[in-house]
């Protein structure tokens, strides 16, 4: 912040005097355009997003740092121990890694509206005589991209490691795409608790305690038939675990249709719950 | 847009709100007439953001009702925000993006295209005396240049009522006054604005009528001259040569002007007020004869004022007569 402070003492607000022509024009030009569409609003703020991925790109660490330690991790971690060899693990782990590090990072949706209301910005747009959601909808559209970029890294890197899809692209981009259309769906979660809770940090400490179970108790380790029953039971109707067989046979190039259904529909099913919460905190705040 | 004069911009009855055991508004009731300025007059707490961001539908009040230009706050809130804009009191403009950044994503949500979104913003910049900031991050922005940047914001398209929440709050002199300006040329092209503030002399300066609030309630409205006169015409300040002669000089103030007397201080000045409209005269007058009557009592006057009543002390007799300790206890 330093570099910025010199600059605010020479700014040219000293010279400034409104006049009557100049403003005055502007106010009598200012007359209503047509309406944008529900669909035009929403992407006009995933550029907003975008801008501030520009802007502050420190954002971008956590959508690559993160899955980049991850994969490493559990890479040579577990694969020498549960599969003998890391190359033969890595084939069986990536999908899941690249699952659990992109739904860990939804969380940060749910910071991101925290933090929007915190600053008031929230305050004009929700003045605004414009679909109600679309303001929502353009972040998670933005976060849709950061979702893109860090599939992107996690994938890079799985392939350079040695990670050798059957799939072929194809398989490998399907794989993605069910995995982006999730997360859309999931981040909804995120922004109902940040809509919700009062601060960033409480933001975090609830988005944890829901991931971590989740995303650990699942098959991105191990094959579920090891764990005891009770802890089989769970991973049954865990959202993640199927969202992870899912994806894992798309990159294999077996595609598995129950699964992939499974996944939509847990989707659908949670969009339509924590979408409908969340409209309704947001119309009430 | 004259077409709204003499028209109410603004009908409120009985609005209420409570943040669970905080009464912030309790029972407001407001007329604001179309092409004003309107001040809402209030200390810290006093329920002035609450009753904005509900008259702004940005808060769905718990009881009372209010329209804005006819249209019902709650049930027609979507024609309300296609008519309104709000500069907050906290800034409600993206710091992180640059000033043109900020208008074009604005412009856009409002409808415009691109092309015209820019041109829009570019106007508007230049305008407000922006046009160097403009591919600054606002969060670069001196406190007077974010003011202006939210204030253009807000008419990029031209509001028929704009909010403004303590728009000059922690701003130097001048920026104040470049405000002060920018309203006043705001409503002069027909917009009319809701002004919340604590200072005195700003709701003096710029609103046609005022409303003073305090603990969630309206204590007193009016223009800015009948508020003063319901208080008194003004205040004669005495300094005498001699301060043995200060209980002298009191009865005779007391005698001629029939008001309180108030001893200062410093013990040669004392603080006559002059009551409006009893006597029929004018407070030059009233005082000048006061002055006579000291004079003929042998008391020596070193230095005279007669001050205008300031809206502060229109504001101090106001809160002082209605403060309620136990309403305090339960907001608390
Ligand atoms: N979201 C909220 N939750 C709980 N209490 C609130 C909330 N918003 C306001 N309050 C309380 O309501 C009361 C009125 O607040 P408000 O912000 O309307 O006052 P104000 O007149 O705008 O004050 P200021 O001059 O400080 O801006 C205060 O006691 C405040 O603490
Ligand atoms: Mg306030």
């Amino acid at each position: 912040m330093t570099t910025a402070t010199p600059e605010k003492e020479t700014a040219p607000s000293v010279a400034y005097v409104p006049t009557a022509e100049g403003l005055g024009a502007v106010l009598a030009s200012g007359e209503q355009p047509p309406r944008p569409s529900a669909w035009s609003a929403s992407v006009t703020f995933g550029w907003r997003a975008m801008l501030k991925i520009k802007h502050v790109p420190d954002q971008l660490f956590d959508v690559t740092a993160f899955p980049i330690m991850m994969t490493l991790m559990f890479t040579y971690l577990f694969g020498g121990a549960l599969a003998g060899s890391t190359g033969e693990y890595l084939q069986f782990l990536l999908p899941g890694i690249l699952v659990m590090s992109i739904v860990m990072i939804t969380m940060y949706t749910g910071v991101g509206v925290n933090t929007d209301i915190e600053k008031g910005v929230f305050d004009r747009f929700r003045t605004l005589p414009i679909w109600r959601p679309s303001a929502l909808v353009g972040a998670l559209l933005g976060d849709v991209c950061r979702y893109l970029i860090g599939s992107t890294v996690i994938l890079t890197l799985g392939l350079i490691l040695g990670f050798r899809p059957e799939g072929g692209l194809t398989g490998v981009l399907l794989g993605v795409a069910l995995l982006v259309a999730f997360s859309f769906a999931f981040s909804w979660i995120w922004t109902m608790f940040g809509l919700f809770l009062k601060s960033e940090k409480s933001v975090m400490g609830v988005s944890m305690l829901v991931l971590f179970p989740m995303t650990f108790l699942s098959n991105v380790f191990v094959n579920p038939e090891t764990m005891p029953g009770w802890l089989q039971a769970f991973v049954d109707v865990n959202p993640i675990a199927h969202l992870v067989a899912a994806v894992r046979s798309l990159m294999a190039g077996t595609p598995d249709g129950g699964e992939i259904l499974w996944t939509l529909i847990s989707g659908g099913v949670i969009l339509a719950i924590f979408g409908t919460l969340t409209m309704r905190l947001y119309n009430r705040k | 847009m004259s077409k709204h004069r003499g028209d109410l911009a603004i009908q409120a009855s009985g609005l209420i709100k409570t943040f669970g055991k905080t009464k912030a508004v309790r029972g407001i009731d407001l007329e604001v007439p179309a092409g004003t300025v309107y001040g809402v007059l209030g200390p810290n707490g006093a329920g002035k953001t609450t009753a904005v961001r509900m008259l702004a539908t940005l808060l769905r009040p718990d009881g009372g009702e209010a329209t804005v230009f006819g249209h019902d706050i709650v049930r027609e809130a979507d024609a309300v925000r296609g008519k309104v804009s709000l500069t907050g009191q906290y800034a409600s403009i993206d710091e992180d993006l640059t000033g043109t950044e900020n208008l074009v994503l604005l412009g856009r949500l409002l409808g415009h295209r691109k092309p015209g979104a820019r041109k829009r913003a570019a106007e508007l910049l230049e305008a407000f005396g922006l046009t160097e900031a403009a591919d600054r991050q606002v969060k670069n922005y001196s406190g007077g240049m974010r003011r202006r940047i939210d204030i253009a914001a807000s008419i990029i398209k031209t509001p028929e009522l704009l909010f403004l929440d303590e728009p000059t709050t922690g701003l130097d002199p001048r920026s104040r006054n470049q405000v002060w300006d920018i309203v006043r040329i705001i409503v002069a092209q027909g917009t009319t604005v809701l002004l919340t503030t604590q200072y005195l002399d700003e709701a003096d300066q710029l609103a046609s009528r005022i409303a003073v609030i305090d603990q969630g309630r309206v204590i007193a409205d009016g223009t800015p001259g009948e508020l003063k006169s319901s208080v008194g015409a003004g205040s004669v300040h005495v300094r005498l040569r001699d301060a043995a002669q200060r209980p002298e000089a009191e009865r005779v103030l007391v005698r001629t002007l029939g008001t309180d007397v108030t001893l200062e201080p410093e013990p040669v000045a004392l603080t006559a007020r002059i009551s409006g409209e009893e006597s029929g005269r004018g407070a030059a007058e009233q005082a000048s004869r006061a002055l006579h009557e000291l004079a003929a009592a042998g008391i020596t006057v070193d230095d005279f004022s007669l001050g205008q009543p300031s809206l502060d002390e229109v504001f101090l007799a106001l809160t002082d007569h209605t403060a309620n300790p136990t309403d305090e206890e339960v907001a608390a």
